[in-house]
């Protein structure tokens, strides 16, 4: 208060002085600033303010505020919020202040101080600190805990426009730091903005960044100047420098100034064609700035959002999938030809593009792919159950509905996923391991719609990790969990610990964890649970008990083998002292009772005694309700009752007066003798109370029950009223159902529809057209070559790149090797769904590996979709071309055809497109090895010499033949017949890729590559490689200069922008005994092209690595190529006696035996044999038993021999044995197999 | 997406406000206020909050209420996430993500907020980049800005957002090469009154601060990889590397970062460090309790458990506790009724013990709660998981780095019932 007194003391003049610095500094600015004047509010606060100030002042009231003589300006009423919300705080602290400071200036600062900064300016350096020093003496503040607020009216923005004005930077910069801190701290710097705005185009970065930060806080409110700035960003735009032009156009569209609007429009279709991909981001970030701005730009708007969504860098996806869900969520179309291209990219976008594009996406997918979930047991069991007969055990609701929609789809054809689809859940699930939740739960949300019910179940542990985030994130996530535990409750079975409450917690993180566990019990855990539920009973945190004894009761209801020991917890903890414990329990208590009372009369005696104690008014209704409906149980307690309620009648809460008249009701319908005067007392008293349920409730009962003669036909009935039978009540969880909003959304959060929430739509009943998202490849090159710079998807994708190989793979080898079935689905049913089908029946027999082969099966026919496959991998991997459009649109693919030619790459074919496809694969096909599909990839890319026609068309007919062949006799075992073959060919992997020669072709058919995926390695990455990326595999081919050498085939793919000359090896450092046959020399390697090479290497039956330098033209690389055991070997092809033969001299030291459980997808004997294949490059050996595999091969330097036996028991127990000399190489060579029998 | 964003401190003040698009008032914090107030905890305040216009969607970190005004509809993690890194990115720039720090920068902090952002969706959030775009105040930098009034703001344009590798800033130049790397662990348990393990995880990072020139691409291999459950990376490690060999291979972004966080949950693979022996009782009709406590070594490997740290919420009837510890000290706040006890080292000759009596409010009946007994440890040059690093390889540079890795195991969530 001797602040407050002081500062009334302070001299009249002191107050006037102020009065007219103003006064003129008003003057000053309006005559420097024509545009203030126009509109006649003053955007200065102290103007508003200052009639406040002085009237305080002279009146020498304490501190109050009222709004009148306040203009509208926001100043104003901010102040007045404050004012009033904090009204004590702000009296004791707030203090106006005026005070003469430094004598020797001739400035009269009016300091304002108060704690909770409202007013507008601070001051830095050795004016605030004065001011501080004279306010915290004055006033006794306390220095840290005051925030000094200062208001240093017209000498400050003086200060700050001279400072702007000055030629140095410095200081402009110093007065821009401060108007920044004025703008932060929510105060008004409008009035600065003709000062500000001159300094737009100033050189100095930091200085423009700022003035930038404040023309776009305040150019809405002062249009006419804003625009003075807009030439600046025009020039800006045009400038050489990409990030110029982005900052340019950033800044630019920020500005929300209507006028601009057809500048921005043009400047944004021309940076939405720049070749900077950052340009074109920003390009995209700029569109729902201006749709928000003016939304009659929206057609235009669409068309750039539409051609930027054909970009195919990383860096522009996420942007313009935002713009996108900003101005046109509605317009789905746009993402068909894009979605296979967003689905690739997706791992490579930043986080917070990605889970835009997943969200989006997850709502594409609704509308164009059918329930996967529609007839799961095929699916699941791959049995030919018939629809109807499989889905008994399933959500009966969900399924019901799903039935009735899908039904007549499923009896025509069973279902088959779209391979669009497959590769939607393929590629969002590594992003499941990403460290941003968002990211997690985006893809946990996709899953959760999306995928097939067996496969949901990646998604719960990645969940269950986000709950060891920060707090907020484990609020979202369980909200969302319970959600989902409802629906799929054997997800998160096994992590029913993470679940469990730790006293930490927050009471709301408590109490959502209370519901997932609730959620989660069944008869077999719910004895752990109710445990857990004992030791939360005893918790200090009252609101967390409550909730879980709600739970206790829930868990009681649905499981009914808890139901008496929860009942009888319940009971236990009526005694308890705290009051809430015991009311929720007779709340929880009567709604369990209510299921089977006749048990219970003891309980229902105990509550009743209760209502002496109890005062929280839901659990003495509950009380009251529980003793009227079971009045005949306990006949002479519930009169007793009723006495003593009609006593206490007139205190009584209203829910328990409206009990305490139904006790009275139905205790004078069966009890009438006793209760007959207590009810008239009750319902007299009701008759007058205040409240009008209550009368009108005591009317309707007195009609009902006592008889008159004006009583109607009604109360013959009253007992049968009263006494029905009341079904129990059902407790739910409040989660139950939310998954009708999208989850992870903030609708599905708040239980409520929020604005701009996009219904997730309900699955089609028919898939649309699947073909829509083909896409043509013209115009994808067109785009190529007119970008000067690589384009950036190809630089960006390694990650892809490696995906798409494993991807392809299965699929040539499904066609060629054992899986016979999608071979002939695909030839034979040449209808639209024939390659659907196909793929489906081979999901439904071959387990996981065939996920990957529907990709490459989109196609309708086989001629076509070798033609796809072809033109897939001249794009690397764009899109796959549709065929109909194609052949609509010949003369485009002429032209495709001619730039091809241009390019170098291959252009066998002049004539005929079918023709040129034909050959394409046929030649593919002549490659005499397992390692086919990884060849055939790589000479795609750049396939030096065009092979001639007529041996193509040979080559074609030759496999078609050989393809029939292997359906009806190597179906069930391909490989033993097969490798075999591998080690008579002569023809080298080189001379394979020099051409083909007709003995090649001969040659091919008859190998039959087992289904084995070569995998690949990286040599070099491409970053580290400077442009340059290698890849090796192992093909698994004879290497003829030497035969004790293991072939190695290199791809070398050149992303950077310049071409790569001289490719070789040097300084090749080896462990002694090993050898190297270096790869012949590479001479010129184009920008963008891909070669291939093959090496040999004598690894001395060791997995010793070969170091070696790889070296251009210009740059020396430190690579190094380590083999698996399994690749240190051939295939031999051995007799069943000469295998046992042989095996039998190899034991004792020489036998490595290891049991094993094999992997649920690996259990037939077809899937054992495709994976140890692919583990070590040895044969199979024919074997009368089909429990057991046998396998053998040679090491490939010394030739000892190596046996590998799987024999296979019930329920997956397998015994591994391996019989090698080499006793190292057998260890190994076990621990390979069992981990690819295992995984 | 985001539109506004309002820092509010402990007593309710807004500090700094940042709009991205037009202006959303203050008084929208008022919703945000009331239920601050109807929250018993500050943690218990809800995270999104709806409001007739707007939604707001709050972070609690540092004692600073971080309030978003979203609009429309967008994914609340998202929003949640996108905040942490935002307190995150000024705990990197400042040191600490202060009130005072926080107004000290408030420069810098909007000039972040700006990148950070564009029209509500995030641009830049790459510390490496931010860096590249605006310098992080040092002390030496401050004293040299101050008298030349030269600028936090980079000079150059920054590349680094068009750089094939976005997290990473070009050209960087080290006189020291070094590379280190943190493995720590963390127990979550619970343990039951008798002493048996409820749960038991391992939550596991490894953290890592990289100063290496140029642009080294490293890869760091475990002795057990098969040991890590679910792992999460930061976006610089190869996803598919990680998959086929169970390796770690990434190029680093330069300077701190968190590189894997891992988590082990076979629960008999975690190792229970120390065992709690507790007598806490209170006699009916009595105003005294007992308060026994002893703590021992169990399983820890040979390593020495240091920084022990007890805490314990006692029951609201606890007037006063007359406690007597063998070693450390204790002290007792009789108005949030929370017991600490800083132990130390402990000495397994010696056991330390923490005995006495309660007193309790007279008259008063018995507590029926019993207080759960927080336990904080830490044990130097060991991971309790037994996962250990096998060795690091760099490649794409020709310098030799120095590298170092430390291991270290911490009690997280560590909680014994009684």
């Amino acid at each position: 208060m001797t602040a407050m007194q002081r500062l009334l003391q302070l001299p009249v003049t002191a107050v006037n002085m102020v009065k007219t610095v103003q006064s003129q500094v008003q003057g000053q600015e309006e005559d420097k600033s024509p545009v203030l004047t126009p509109d006649g509010v003053h955007q200065a606060w102290y103007s508003a303010l200052q009639p406040d100030e002085l009237r305080h002042l002279r009146s020498g009231a304490p501190v109050t505020i009222s709004v009148s003589g306040m203009n509208q300006s926001i100043e104003s009423q901010e102040w007045l919020r404050v004012s009033t919300a904090r009204s004590t705080r702000f009296q004791s602290d707030a203090t106006i202040a005026l005070q003469e400071q430094g004598g020797s200036t001739k400035r009269i600062p009016l300091l304002v101080c108060e704690l909770t900064g409202l007013i507008p300016v601070s001051l830095t350096g050795k004016e605030a600190e004065s001011c501080f020093n004279w306010v915290t003496d004055t006033f006794g503040v306390s220095g840290k805990k005051a925030v000094i607020l200062i208001k240093w009216v017209k000498i400050l923005h003086d200060d700050l426009k001279e400072m702007l004005d000055s030629n140095k930077d410095s200081l402009k910069l110093e007065a821009m730091k401060r108007i920044v801190a004025m703008i932060a701290r929510g105060k008004n710097a409008s009035d600065l903005f003709p000062a500000v705005v001159k300094n737009v185009a100033c050189k100095n970065i930091e200085v423009k960044k700022l003035v930038y930060v404040y023309l776009v806080r305040y150019a809405e409110e002062q249009q006419d100047l804003a625009l003075l700035s807009i030439s600046t960003f025009q020039r800006g735009l045009k400038d050489p420098n990409q990030l110029i032009r982005a900052s340019a156009l950033r800044v630019l569209s920020s500005i929300r100034v209507t006028i601009i609007v057809p500048i921005m429009m043009l400047a944004i279709k021309e940076a939405a064609s720049d070749m900077s991909p950052y340009v074109r981001k920003t390009a995209a970030h700029a569109i729902p700035k201006l749709y928000s701005l003016d939304p009659e730009q929206k057609d235009q708007l669409i068309e750039v959002i539409e051609k930027l969504l054909a970009d195919k860098t990383t860096l522009v996806a996420g942007s313009v999938v935002m713009a996108f869900e900003e101005v046109c969520p509605e317009r789905i179309e746009l993402i068909h030809k894009n979605y296979r291209k967003l689905c690739n990219l997706l791992i490579d976008v930043e986080e917070w593009g990605q889970v835009v594009i997943i969200n989006m996406l997850t709502r594409y997918a609704r509308t164009q792919f059918l329930n996967p979930n529609m007839n799961e047991s095929l699916l699941e069991e791959g049995s030919d159950k018939t629809f109807y007969g499989s889905d008994e055990d399933e959500d009966e609701e969900e399924e019901e509905k799903e039935k009735k929609a899908e039904a007549p789809m499923a009896k025509r054809k069973p279902y088959v996923m779209d391979p669009d689809h497959r590769l939607l859940l393929r590629n969002t699930k590594p992003l499941l391991q990403s460290r941003n939740a968002a990211v997690v739960m985006a893809v946990a949300q996709l899953y959760f719609h999306l995928a097939p019910k067996a496969e949901i179940g990646v998604i719960a542990k990645a969940l269950v990790r986000l709950l060891r985030s920060h707090s907020e994130v484990q609020y979202v996530v369980l909200q969302n969990v319970a959600t989902m535990s409802i629906k799929r409750r054997g997800m998160f079975e096994p992590y029913l610990k993470s679940f469990y409450i730790r006293s930490t917690d927050p009471t709301q993180i408590k109490i959502l964890k209370l519901e997932v566990l609730t959620n989660l019990a069944n008869e077999t855990n719910i004895s752990t649970i109710l445990r857990e539920f004992q030791t939360y009973i005893k918790s200090m945190d009252k609101d967390f008990v409550a909730a879980t004894i709600q739970a206790i009761g829930r868990c009681a209801t649905n499981i009914g083998e808890v139901r008496d020991t929860c009942l009888n917890g319940l009971v236990q903890l009526l005694s308890n002292r705290d009051e809430l414990v015991v009311a929720e329990s007779v709340v929880v208590i009567k709604k369990l009772l209510q299921m089977q009372p006749e048990k219970h009369s003891d309980i229902i005696k105990h509550m009743a005694k209760l209502t002496d104690n109890i005062q929280v008014p839901m659990a003495r209704a509950s009380i009251l309700w529980l003793i009227g409906e079971y009045c005949e149980h306990v006949p002479k307690i519930a009169p007793d009752v009723l006495r003593k309620m009609a006593k206490s009648f007139t205190n009584e809460e209203d829910i328990v007066k409206l009990q305490i008249i139904n006790l009275a009701a139905k205790l004078y319908l069966t009890n009438s003798k006793q209760t007959k005067l207590l009810t008239q007392y009750v319902l007299n008293l009701a008759k007058y109370d205040q409240n009008y349920d209550i009368r009108d409730r005591a009317r309707f009962i007195r009609q009902l029950i006592v008889p008159t003669e004006k009583s109607g036909a009604l109360s013959k009935y009253a007992k049968k009223l009263f006494l029905a039978l009341k079904p129990a009540p059902v407790l739910e969880s409040p989660f139950k159902d939310r998954d009708h909003f999208q989850l992870g959304s903030l609708s599905h959060l708040l239980n409520a529809k929020a604005g701009g929430y996009q219904e997730l739509p309900d699955w089609p009943e028919a898939a649309p057209d699947p073909s829509v998202r083909n896409v043509e490849v013209f115009t994808l090159l067109e785009r190529v070559t007119t970008l000067t710079s690589v384009p950036e998807w190809t630089k960006c994708s390694s990650r892809e790149k490696r995906k798409e190989k494993k991807v392809e793979k299965p699929f040539y080898s499904d066609s060629e090797g054992e899986s016979g079935p999608t071979e002939s689905a695909d030839s034979e049913s040449d209808s639209a769904s024939g390659s659907e089908s196909g793929s489906g029946l081979e999901e439904s027999g071959s387990g996981s590996e065939s996920e990957e082969s529907e990709e490459g099966s989109e196609s309708e026919e086989e001629e076509e979709e070798e033609k796809d496959k072809k033109k897939k991998k001249k794009e690397l991997k764009k899109p796959v071309q549709e065929s109909e459009s194609e052949q609509s649109s010949e003369e485009e693919v002429r032209k495709h055809e001619r730039k091809n030619k241009q390019r170098k790459s291959d252009s066998e074919s002049e004539s005929d497109e079918e023709e040129e496809s034909e050959s394409e694969s046929s030649q593919s096909e002549s490659e005499d090895s397992e390692s086919e599909a990884e060849v055939k990839k790589k000479k795609k890319v750049a396939e030096p010499k065009p092979p001639s026609k007529p041996v193509k068309k040979e080559c074609k007919k030759e496999k078609k033949e050989m393809s029939l062949l292997d359906l009806d006799d190597f179906e069930p075992a391909p490989s033993p017949q097969a490798t075999p073959l591998n080690t008579f060919l002569s023809s080298s992997l080189v001379n394979d890729l020099e051409g083909l020669s007709l003995s090649d072709a001969v040659l091919s058919p008859a190998t039959i590559s087992p289904s084995s995926t070569l995998k690949s390695y990286e040599l070099l990455h491409r970053i580290t490689g400077e442009g340059l990326s290698v890849e090796y595999c192992f093909s698994r081919q004879p290497f003829p200069p030497d035969g004790n050498m293991v072939a190695v085939q290199m791809q070398f793919t050149n992303n950077a922008t310049s071409d790569a000359k001289n490719l070789h090896m040097e300084d090749v450092k080896l462990q002694s005994g090993m050898r190297v046959k270096e790869f012949t020399e590479i001479e010129l390697l184009p920008a963008g092209e891909t070669a291939t090479a093959v090496m040999g290497i004598d690894f001395c039956d060791s997995t010793q690595a070969a170091n070696f330098q790889l070296c251009t033209h210009t740059r020396k690389f430190f690579v190094s190529i380590q083999p698996p055991v399994g690749e240190l070997m051939r295939p031999v092809f051995l007799t069943e006696n000469e295998f046992k033969k042989e095996q039998g001299q190899l034991m004792g030291m020489n036998e490595i035996s290891e049991k094993l459980t094999l992997d649920a997808n690996c259990r037939n004997e077809h899937s054992i044999v495709q994976r140890v294949i692919t583990a070590a490059n040895l044969s199979r050996v024919p074997c009368g038993s089909d429990k057991e595999c046998r396998f053998a091969g040679r090491t490939v330097t010394s030739s000892s021999l190596v046996l590998a036996t799987v024999a296979s028991r019930e329920e997956g127990a397998a015994q591994l044995t391996v019989n090698c000399e080499k006793m190292v190489i057998g260890t190994m060579l076990v621990k390979d197999i069992l981990l690819a029998l295992t995984q | 997406m985001i539109h506004s964003l309002f820092l509010i401190n402990a007593s309710g003040d807004i500090f700094l406000e940042k709009h991205w698009k037009s202006v959303v008032s203050r008084s929208v914090c008022d919703y945000f206020f009331e239920a601050q107030e109807r929250a018993s905890e500050p943690e218990n305040v809800p995270p999104v909050i709806p409001t007739p216009h707007h939604y707001l969607i709050s972070v609690l970190r540092h004692r600073i209420y971080f309030v978003a005004v979203i609009q429309s509809e967008v994914p609340p993690l998202f929003v949640i996430e996108f905040l942490h890194r935002v307190v995150d990115t000024f705990q990197d720039y400042f040191g600490v993500c202060t009130e005072a720090a926080i107004k000290d920068n408030v420069v810098v902090v909007y000039e972040l907020l700006e990148e950070m952002l564009d029209n509500g969706f995030p641009l830049a959030t790459e510390s490496n980049i931010l860096k590249e775009l605006i310098k992080p105040p040092t002390i030496l930098r401050t004293m040299v800005n101050t008298i030349t009034g030269s600028t936090n703001v980079g000079e150059q344009l920054p590349t680094g957002q068009l750089s094939v590798v976005p997290w990473r800033r070009t050209g960087v130049k080290y006189t020291n090469n070094e590379a280190y790397f943190d493995v720590v662990e963390e127990i979550d348990a619970i343990i039951d009154k008798s002493g048996s393990t409820i749960t038991a995880e391992i939550q596991g990072v490894i953290d890592a601060c990289v100063k290496l020139t140029g642009m080294p691409d490293l890869t760091l291999s475990f002795m057990n990889p098969r040991l890590l459950d679910d792992v999460s990376f930061h976006p610089c490690v190869r996803f598919k590397r990680w998959e086929a060999e169970r390796i770690l291979s990434f190029i680093p972004p330069d300077g701190n970062f968190r590189l894997l966080s891992y988590h082990v949950s076979s629960q008999n693979l975690v190792a229970i460090p120390v065992y709690v022996k507790h007598n806490i009782t209170f006699r009916e009709g009595s105003s005294q309790g007992r308060f026994d406590l002893t703590l021992g070594p169990k399983q820890t490997m040979g390593k020495s458990v240091e920084a022990v740290l007890v805490s314990s919420q006692l029951p609201r009837g606890v007037l006063n506790a007359n406690l007597n510890p063998s070693q450390g000290t204790y002290t007792f706040d009789p108005v949030t009724k929370m017991l600490t006890w800083d132990v130390g080292k402990i000495n397994p000759q010696k056991l330390p013990s923490l005995k006495g009596s309660m007193s309790l409010q007279a008259g008063a009946s018995k507590p029926d709660e019993n207080p759960t007994i927080n336990i904080q440890l830490k044990i130097q040059q060991m991971a309790i998981s037994g996962l250990k690093v096998n060795r690091l390889d760099m490649y794409g540079e020709k310098y030799k780095p120095f590298k170092g890795i430390k291991y270290m195991t911490k009690a997280g969530k560590f909680q014994v019932r009684t």
